[in-house]
């Protein structure tokens, strides 16, 4: 916020050098916005780190769509179990109250409206909320694309975390996607290493802002309208709307209430009001 | 009296015809059904389809039945990946053809077939590539793709244990594909690690009833199990494990090895 966004924007280049957090960091902000008793399922690549951030001492039950609520961190050495995988399939551990399930309740689960959260990776993210993150199109390739599409329409709260840029230094937020969608109107929030950004009706709205990034950086290095959210939710106290440590209950006013069945309901902050009017908890696709 | 437990893998793979759709289980190896796919591979049977989640890793099971090239088509969510090389190799010849289907479309039309469902409207890849040709409907104001069931003539499944009926029970996530290709499969074909006394497994437990299993070949404890009990990869598997780029995946190929001995 105190860097002059005059030189920010004259130096096209060096904005693409400037670092914002890293994928850890990003994994333990992501991690501070998942209230306890969320049922979550975490995308295979960058998502996966979040499992590692998330507090101890909290509930929150972490969904692989190859079937197993309840799942755990990877095994002590040795202990790998070829029949106990994760979505990437990597050895995972069960944790105590976990659930085994077969393919087609797993994907039942996420199109029914029944996780809290996914976090998924992104090729582009368009203002409208189109994600495109399975296929590059490009001749050569060959598509792959697991699981993405039931979690991107299915989920009641899609987030996606990624670099703001590519390796090319292009804006992953796009007005509209040129690759493939795997979901129209389906993502609520991104997290970048740059800034956090909520989809709205009118397009992005940057909630908060990580390292030396400013506003007018942000628009020079995506090209769009950003709509200017950071005022309620002001860098290192943006956060959560959640409790963390061990306290067990949710304080009123939060913005997050655990209903009497142990479910949370996710709304991401207090200043999104026009992102979660856009995005109904059903998931619904438009 | 019903016995539906083969002698071998032979027996149990006997004639599945050119031609013929195949469901595999597995998501990755977890689940594989790799005994199974070594002895169809060694049946000959060719010009297959099969359904499967992905298209095979590293260059056991799945891999090698890709890469005997008796495989014309696979239906599958996820044939891409870091050992994916059989398949990607194959595909890149000209020599396999690909539908890719969402998993949970997958996972759903396997599960139509064996329940009987003609088709079903689901939201998964409204707007996408996915929804190109297919029929559309809103309902109660959300859009949806008709999608319709996959079946086989043949389902190669995995399976914990089994009695002679052909109850199943599985172990953690190598349930995965399963039961429903269990259900969806003019013949099912499952390996298990041991097959059980008949009441020996608890019916609150058994996951696929027996009526969907039509040959049921034990093939013998993996290399991490021992008397029913997960004792961990050690010794040989686990070095087999540490040098591969997937932990556990070259371990289950090490276990498959050493059942295949077994057996």
């Amino acid at each position: 916020m105190s860097a002059t966004s005059g030189t920010a924007a004259a130096a096209g280049v060096d904005l693409r050098e400037r670092r914002g957090i890293g994928r850890r960091e990003l994994a333990a902000r992501i991690a501070r916005d998942i209230p306890e008793g969320s049922i979550v399922n975490l995308g295979i690549g960058a998502p996966t780190l979040i499992a590692d951030a998330l507090p101890e001492g909290l509930e929150i039950i972490l969904h692989t769509e190859n079937g197993m609520l309840g799942m755990g961190p990877a095994p002590a050495s040795g202990l790998d179990d070829p029949d106990l995988l994760n979505a990437g399939k990597q050895p995972v551990t069960e944790l105590p109250g976990s659930a085994y399930f077969h393919h087609a309740d797993s994907f039942g689960m996420m199109r029914g409206g029944h996780l809290d959260v996914c976090v998924l990776g992104a090729f582009q993210v368009s203002e409208h909320g189109d994600l495109a993150n399975w296929h590059t199109g490009a001749p050569g390739a060959i598509p792959a694309v697991g699981g993405a599409m039931d979690l991107a329409i299915g989920a009641k709260n899609v987030f996606v975390m990624t670099d703001l840029l590519t390796r090319d230094g292009a804006s992953k937020l796009v007005a509209s996607c040129s690759y493939p969608l795997t979901g129209v109107g389906c993502v609520s929030r991104v997290y970048t290493d740059r800034a956090v950004f909520d989809v709205t009706p009118s397009g992005f709205a940057v909630t908060e802002l990580f390292g030396d990034t400013t506003l007018d950086e942000l628009r020079a290095l995506i090209g769009l309208d950003l709509a200017d959210a950071t005022a309620g939710t002001p860098p290192g106290a943006t956060a959560p709307v959640t409790p963390r440590g061990t306290e067990p209950t949710t304080p009123p006013g939060t913005g997050t209430a655990a209903t009497d069945a142990g479910r949370a309901s996710v709304t991401p902050t207090p200043s999104t009001t026009q992102g979660d009017d856009a995005r109904p908890t059903t998931g619904s696709i438009r | 009296m019903i016995s539906k437990v083969r002698p071998g893998l032979e027996e149990a793979v006997a004639g599945i015809e050119d031609g013929s759709t195949v469901m595999i289980g597995g998501f990755g190896r977890a689940g594989q059904p790799v005994e199974l796919i070594d002895a169809l591979i060694a049946q000959g049977a060719g010009d297959l389809t099969v359904v499967s989640n992905n298209a095979g890793n590293g260059d056991l099971g799945l891999a090698a039945l890709v890469g005997s090239g008796r495989v014309r088509k696979i239906v599958c969510s996820f044939p891409r990946q870091s050992d994916s090389y059989v398949f990607d190799a194959t595909y890149r010849a000209g020599e396999i053809e690909l539908e890719l289907v969402p998993q949970g479309n997958l996972a759903e039309r396997i599960r139509a077939a064996g329940a009987g469902i003609g088709a079903f409207y689901t939201p998964t890849g409204v707007g996408t590539l996915v929804a190109e040709g297919k029929e559309t409907r809103t309902i109660e104001g959300r859009d949806y793709i008709l999608e319709y069931p996959i079946r086989a003539d043949w389902a190669l499944v995995s399976a914990f244990k089994a009695d002679r009926w052909g109850n199943l029970v599985y172990r953690k996530t190598a349930r995965n594909f399963g039961p429903i290709m269990a259900a969806a499969a003019r013949t099912t074909v499952v390996q298990v690690d041991e097959v059980v006394e008949l009441g020996a497994l608890d019916p609150e437990a058994v996951v696929t009833p027996g009526l969907f299993v039509d040959r049921v070949v034990a093939v013998g404890e993996r290399a991490w199990m021992r008397n029913g009990a997960f004792v961990g990869v050690s010794g040989a598997a686990g070095a087999a494990a540490g040098a591969a780029s997937a932990p556990g995946t070259a371990a289950r190929d090490a276990g498959t090895r050493d059942a295949g001995a077994a057996a």
